[in-house]
């Protein structure tokens, strides 16, 4: 054993004359040092956020790539995967299950379509989001970078594979019919507002999975059941016709229901207004607001804590 | 190297009775077993002890002043804590007690965790360096001297091909030309050097040695007593999770070198 004593540590460290006597705090006060690994404020908190916006991107499209790069078809997966989603989903419920009540088939296969799109793209922010902070330790426990960082990105790289199963979708929607016109235009703002609703819940699910992260084993049948309440396959209205009105009401509140219905009504010729429940511009909006602003606060309160492992 | 440690002393690293503890779920003794676990959430209410959460302490109250010019080596057994506290003075582990205050940014020399084996190692470049916090001009800038430095493209083409391709050898001296790339203000390398062949070994050395000159400390953490010579002047020997020893190099490592039978 080292006959150093603690004593001996210390008078080696401490030499500097005048600093002498000076407990921690004052001497990191003395010459301005700051205490590692606290969390910044919120405004400061956004200004790091912004000036990571490339790394972001960057992430974001480099997960992209890297998931079909072994495969011999390549890139060319990110299309034909939607494109086989699709069809498993016309075959059941269209084919077997004849879940069209109420619609003509030209209507019916885009919107079958569109819901499983646009659902897909909450669901996946969701999945991945759980994973954000607690599948990415190592990168965490290594640099320095606002984490929130990684949910958005994930959500980011959602919003670009959905861009992909857009090609699809427009595919679709031509083939039964329904040709482009103004109300296409509609696709920007309802995008943009589902993409705000799914980082704030990816921020909120990455805070929850950091700490418990068993939910990545939970959150499969949380959202599944959230996807058959919301109508992706059916009309919730027609569905529902024989029950109170208000449970069709509340259904489509949702805001998944929100961003699908939405999204049908751009596209698709035969499916009109009749079928938005009352407010629908400004329910879509308030989901977006309320959670992108809620979830990125919440998300923030724990800065400081990500990365205990 | 005592002129580095006369006239203006700034302190850059300050750790005040530093405790880093490690929280580890359902590890309570070898029983993983679905009762187990179920008793575990049952019992939500007490304690962690008792709910199978196993604490691991692995740094105990440790304190130190680094100064502005040092380059410190930390030294110890495996599991002794060493990557743990740098980890802590980084700010990546939040800390169970006491505090670190440090002067800007320290940064972690280790991009591994940023880079992904199935993009090319050009791509990887860039996101390693958007991952460091450059940005898109730094980058742009550096590249050449990255590449370079690495030496991939001694042998051909590389930087185009998927890093899942490299050699380990080869890999290993990309990730360490990217995190040398950016200049630190406080800089930590763990067992950095022990990669790639003798020739990059020396060249990576080199590459330390100016990057200590530029930032204003240098933390190593290594099991090769040579390296520690020869890039430190101070040592900080740490043995389950308490610092045992602090002082000039020499002195500290004729201890550790007594202690360990060397």
């Amino acid at each position: 054993m080292s006959e150093t004593t603690h004593d001996g540590t210390v008078a080696v460290t401490e030499a500097a004359p005048p600093d002498e006597g000076l407990t921690a705090a004052q001497l990191a006060a003395k010459y301005g040092l700051a205490v590692s690994g606290a969390r910044p404020s919120l405004v400061e908190y956004v200004r790091q956020l912004w000036g990571r916006r490339h790394f972001i991107l960057a992430f974001s499209q480099a997960k992209l790539t890297a998931q079909y790069s072994q495969a011999k078809l390549g890139q060319l997966w990110q299309v034909a995967t939607p494109l086989l989603n699709a069809a498993v989903y016309f075959f059941i419920f269209g084919l077997i299950l004849h879940a069209s009540r109420g619609m003509s088939r030209d209507v019916y296969i885009p919107f079958l379509v569109t819901g499983v799109f646009v659902f897909t793209f909450t669901q996946s922010s969701v999945m991945s989001g759980v994973r954000a902070i607690s599948g990415n330790l190592g990168l965490v426990r290594a640099l320095h970078f606002p984490r929130a960082s990684l949910p958005v990105s994930f959500s980011l790289q959602q919003l670009q594979q959905l861009l992909f199963s857009m090609i699809v979708l427009f595919l679709v929607a031509i083939g039964f019919g329904s040709y482009p016109d103004m109300s296409w235009l509609l696709i920007v703002p309802v995008l943009a507002l589902q993409f705000l609703f799914n980082t704030g819940l990816a921020l909120i699910m990455a805070r929850a999975g950091a700490k418990t992260p068993d939910l990545a084993q939970l959150m499969p049948f949380v959202m599944r059941t959230w996807m058959y309440a919301s109508g992706v396959m059916f009309s919730i209205p027609i569905m529902l016709d024989d029950k109170p009105r208000w449970i069709a009401t509340v259904l489509q509140w949702n805001p998944a229901a929100i961003y699908m219905d939405l999204m049908r009504f751009a596209l698709i010729d035969g499916y009109g207004s009749e079928n938005l429940p009352d407010h629908v511009w400004a329910v879509a909006g308030g989901w977006a607001v309320l959670f992108a602003v809620g979830g990125f606060v919440y998300f923030w309160k724990a800065e400081e804590r990500y990365g205990r492992g | 190297m005592a002129e580095q440690n006369t006239g203006d002393r700034r302190p850059t690293v300050i750790a005040d009775d530093l405790h880093i503890v490690y929280r580890v779920n359902g590890a309570k003794t070898g029983k993983g077993s679905a009762t187990a676990a179920l008793s575990r959430i049952l019992r939500r209410r007490s304690d962690d002890a008792a709910r199978g959460v196993r604490k691991v302490h692995a740094v105990r109250g440790v304190s130190f002043v680094a100064y502005r010019g040092e380059a410190i080596g930390l030294i110890g057994s495996n599991g002794s804590g060493k990557s743990t506290l740098l980890r802590a003075i980084a700010g990546l582990l939040p800390a169970e007690k006491g505090k670190v205050y440090t002067d800007g940014q320290p940064s972690l020399l280790g991009v591994n965790a940023a880079l992904m084996n199935d993009l090319t190692g050009e791509r990887n470049v860039i996101l390693g360096g958007l991952a460091m916090g450059m940005s898109r001009e730094q980058i742009k800038e550096r590249y050449q001297d990255i590449v370079d430095f690495s030496g991939i493209n001694e042998k051909g083409d590389f930087i185009t091909l998927p890093m899942r391709t490299y050699s380990s050898g080869m890999a290993a001296r990309l990730r360490f030309s990217i995190a040398a790339a950016k200049d630190h203000d406080v800089l930590m390398i763990d067992e950095a050097l022990a990669t790639g062949d003798r020739k990059f070994q020396k060249r990576s050395e080199e590459r330390i040695r100016e990057l200590r000159k530029e930032a204003g400390t240098v933390f190593l953490v290594s099991h090769n007593n040579k390296s520690i010579r020869d890039t430190c002047n101070r040592v900080l020997w740490l043995e389950r999770g308490e610092l045992r020893m602090d002082g000039p190099t020499e002195e500290v490592l004729k201890e550790y070198e007594k202690f360990t039978g060397k």
